[in-house]
This record gives structure tokens, sequence and C-alpha cells, in this order.
């Protein structure tokens, strides 16, 4: 196993490239594999996406690692962070899911998935799973509903949220095109399938372009009342 | 100065909680006729600079009749909050009467306590009407001190207005009085500020945050005996908007709430925005309206002068 010894300084910025004293090397249970995560929700319809690229400092792990995860029929999520964190979370949501619908003859729905994370991730309150989860899925009528979560199980209900690594610079675009935010006099246009579609692979273009961690591959988990459509999209591999 | 610093809240590169340090004040008037409480607070969530969420709700009902404001850690806040209003559940429907808001705080504080020195990091204030499931007669005005008293006294509980000396305060008559060994509940708005460090205080007018100061400047120079419901809310509003003007980590819109004896409302949120032009609107108007009485001045003077 590759030792991750800590490149960024106890102040979260860049230690320096060139030696300049004597470092002191701590074990840190974390490490960032990178990744973001996209999820909309639209009148009848949620889309997850997320890139496929696992890295690790400077390198790429995969290519192919995908990290949108189904749930249930109606229910995808969306975990980018430490991998191993990631997959450990799913294992366990997964195992609740599975008690859940053997004690309760019924799927958990989105909304009641999401309050089960919320403390799923609290009980790790002190030694927290570094993981950034989006649910995508649709609400009892049908409606899609977006659920946006931070490291220790914060969370609330959005109509589209980025996260992960590129976060920062799709989020605005996002509240610009989806929410229609800081622009004048402009129609406020539902949003339908083809054209969410078309705007998520276009902002995920835009995402490899600019962080190095997005990149390799684009995988989106289009969740309507039939059921859950996978489409995968190249991107920059560099 | 962020309220993280404050509480010692060390930034690790895994900084990514949802902070609230946020700007709400609190405030409740208790020698006023008019007995509410209001709170006000904006709707940032950030994290290190970024906006995670610039439209959070930072004032979470309790229940009917309690209201809490969360700044800290967003994820702390909104867990414990949602421990209290269980246990509160619980206790109402054990002992057949709502806990005081001072019971609430005091609940709140000894849940925290085993955590201190961990890096939880919750400062709330709990904003609450007690007692009194009997109606309650608000009278509306600057009347005098004596129906401000009687109006205190309907909502004081039975077992006060039985055998007591008409207070000449309000204040008094709203302490624990013990009349014959029975424990009397104090009734009415109440309003108590807990913070994960250990500090339960009650209080008039609270500011939590990293806005605080700002908003305090406000309240001070505003708040005075006598205010009504309007009055109050908009001095609430205007020391949340100071405060997002000025404090980085606040900002986006405020949500009001509004707490009497009936239970807590809620007014739309309000974008912050709008009100900063309004005002530079308003300003502008004042600075045209002192331009042309200058140039009116200076009109009658020459033609005085040609005269």
């Amino acid at each position: 196993a590759i030792m991750f010894t800590q490149v960024y300084g106890d102040n979260g910025k860049m230690k320096e490239y060139h030696y300049t004293g004597p470092v002191e090397h701590r074990f840190s249970p974390y490490s960032f594999n990178g990744g973001t995560v996209l999820a909309v929700a639209g009148e009848d319809f949620a889309i997850v996406a997320s890139d496929t690229r696992l890295s690790e400092g400077y390198s790429i792990h995969s290519r192919d690692s995908p990290k949108c995860y189904k749930l249930t029929n109606t229910t995808v999520i969306g975990c980018s962070g430490f991998h191993g964190d990631c997959l450990t979370l799913t294992k366990i949501i997964d195992a609740r899911l599975k008690m859940y619908k053997h004690s309760n003859n019924k799927s958990m729905t989105s909304g009641a998935i999401a309050a089960m994370l919320s403390t799923i991730l609290y009980g790790r309150r002190f030694f927290p799973y570094y993981v950034y989860n989006i649910i995508g899925g649709l609400d009892e009528e049908g409606k899609g509903a977006v659920y946006s979560f931070d490291p220790v199980g914060s969370y609330q209900r959005d109509t589209y949220k980025a996260g992960g690594s590129a976060s920062a610079m799709l989020q605005p675009l996002l509240d610009n095109q989806i929410g229609f935010k800081n622009m004048e006099g402009v129609q406020h246009l539902p949003l339908n399938q083809e054209k969410a579609v078309q705007l998520v692979k276009d902002v995920f273009i835009s995402a490899a372009e600019r962080d190095v961690y997005t990149g390799d591959a684009l995988r989106i988990c289009i969740v309507t009342k039939e059921g859950i459509k996978e489409e995968t999209v190249p991107l920059r591999k560099d | 100065m962020a309220l993280q610093d404050l509480c010692g809240f060390k930034d690790s590169f895994l900084n990514s909680r949802w902070n609230l340090p946020a700007s709400h004040p609190v405030e409740y008037l208790s020698e006023s006729p008019i007995q509410f409480v209001i709170a006000a607070a904006d709707t940032r969530s950030s994290c290190n600079g970024l906006v995670a969420c610039p439209a959070s709700q930072k004032i979470l009902p309790v229940h009917s009749h309690l209201v809490g404001t969360t700044s800290g850690t967003s994820a702390d806040c909104a867990l414990w909050k949602r421990i209290l209003s269980r246990e509160l559940r619980l206790y109402q429907l054990r002992h057949g009467r709502r806990l005081s808001t001072a019971g609430a705080a005091k609940l709140l504080a000894h849940m925290l306590h085993p955590f201190k020195g961990t890096e939880l990091c919750v400062a709330a204030t709990l904003c609450g009407w007690d007692g009194g499931e009997q109606e309650n007669i608000s009278k509306m005005g600057n009347e005098t001190d004596d129906l401000a008293k009687t109006s205190e006294s309907d909502s004081i509980s039975q077992a006060e207005a039985r055998g007591r000396n008409p207070c000449p305060s309000p204040a008094m008559s709203r302490q624990h009085c013990s009349a014959g060994g029975k424990q009397l509940v104090r009734s009415g708005p109440s309003l108590y500020y807990v913070c994960s460090d250990g500090t339960r205080l009650q209080g008039a007018l609270f500011s939590v945050g990293s806005g605080s100061p700002y908003a305090y400047s406000v309240l001070d120079g505003g708040v005075r005996w006598g205010l009504t419901v309007e009055e109050a809310i908009s001095l609430a509003r205007e020391a949340v908007y100071r405060a997002t003007h000025r404090d980085a980590y606040s900002g986006n819109c405020v949500d009001v709430y509004h707490i009497t004896s009936h239970g807590w409302t809620r007014r739309d949120r309000e974008e912050l925005r709008e009100e900063y032009y309004r005002e530079k609107e308003r300003e502008r108007g004042k600075v045209k309206e002192r331009r042309e009485k200058q140039e009116g001045v200076e009109d009658g003077q020459s033609s005085g002068r040609k005269k």
C-alpha cells in the first residue's frame, strides 16, 4: 500500500516543492481521490452525473471509477472525496436499505435515505467520512429531488448542486443557467430533460478543462419513473 | 473575526463542514405592553471562503412555541436541535405540559456538556413563549403602566394571580414567587443563549455570530421600552442587513420569525440585495432634493442681490 505523506500543510496550503528543512511525516488516515459529482432535479426527473477519474496526488489510479451508485429504483447517490470512505459508506447505506426493506416491506424513499445518511454521517462526527455526498432521485410525488450533504451530515434539499473537486467552478455556472441567478430580464424557462442532460455534459467538459482531478469520462444517471438510464460520455484524458 | 476563530475551530484540509458564522439578532421586550420575541437571521452558510449554501435555514422551529437560531457548525446545530425537539416532545408527553424555555436551555446545555473540549461548535438562542395554555390578550399601543401590568398578569398562570399583591413593576411580577409553598411557573416571552462551551444566559437581547458586533450596534441604537411589533421587526431586519453588508461571512437573505403566545409565525424570506438597491435609490433621491434646495436658495439670493 502506498503511504500518503502529507502534501498539504496544516493551514491547507500546499507545501513548498523544494526541501526547506526537517519535515515531519505524519500518517494521515485520509487521502484525496478527486472527482466531481453533479445532480440536477427537474419536474419529473433527476440527473446525477460524475466523472470517472480516480486520482491521488500526481497519479491517476483509474480512468473508469464512476462515483454514482444506484441505491433504489428511484435514487442514485454520488460520492466524491476519499474513495475508501465512499466505498464503505455506500456499503453501509446498501445494508441499511436492505434492513429497512425487510422490516417495512417497502423501499426507502429519497427523503428518508437523505435523513438516514445524515445520521450515519454524524455518527462519525469526530472521525468523519471524508465524502461529499449528493443524492438525486424522485420524491413520493414523482418530482425530482436533490439532497446535498457536507462530510458531517448537514443536509438540505436543493434543485441542483455540484460537489467534489470542481464544485467551486461548477456551482456558480449552475446558479446562472438553472437558477437564472444574477441575470436581469431573462425568461425563466422550466428545465426539460434533454436540455438538462446537454447542460450537464457541457458543464463537465468545462470542468475537465480547468480542474486536474476531473476528466477521463463522464457517467450520467437519469432517474425517471421508468427507471434509471445510464450514459457515458468521454472527456479529456490529460 | 469569524465564529470559528472564537470557538477555536481548527481548519484542517478536511475543512468542509458548512459553517454558519451567522449574524442573527434576537430580541424580546419584557417591559413593554406587547409581549413577543423576534428572531432574525441571515441565510449564508460558508465553508472556508466558499459559500456552500446561500439559502440555508438558520432559524429552526423546535415546537409550536419555541424557535431556535443556530450558529456554528451547521451539522452540529441541525442535529442538536433535532435531539432537543425529540426530548421536549417526550417531556410534553410524560408531564402533560410544555417545558419552559429556561428548561429547554438547561437541557440543551447539559446535553452539550459531555462534548466540551471537542470540536463541537453550537451557539444557539432559544426564543419561546412559556406556559399559559390559556388565551392571552395582547394590548396594542403605548398604554399606561397599569394596563401593562394587567395584560401581564392575564398571561401569568392561575396560581400567581390567586393570592398576591399587585406588583409595582412588570419585572417583579414575572419572578419565581412561592405562594404557600407551591411552585409557580414563569410565563411569557423568554430568550436564552446556549453555547457549546457551556454558556447559558438569559436576556432580552442577543446577537450571535461573526456579524454580531455590527448587529449589536444597530440594535442598541434602536431598542427602547415600548417598541411595537412592526418597529421591532424592522429594527431586527435592519440589524441583519447592516451586518450582512459589513461582515463577509453573512449575507444573502434574511429570515424573520415572530413568536407570541399563539406560537411562531414566519415572514417571507427577503433578499437583502434589493434592500441595498432601495437604500441607494433613497439616498440618490435625498441628494437630488438637497441639491435642488441649494439651487433654490442660491437663486433666491442672487435675485435678491439684483434688486
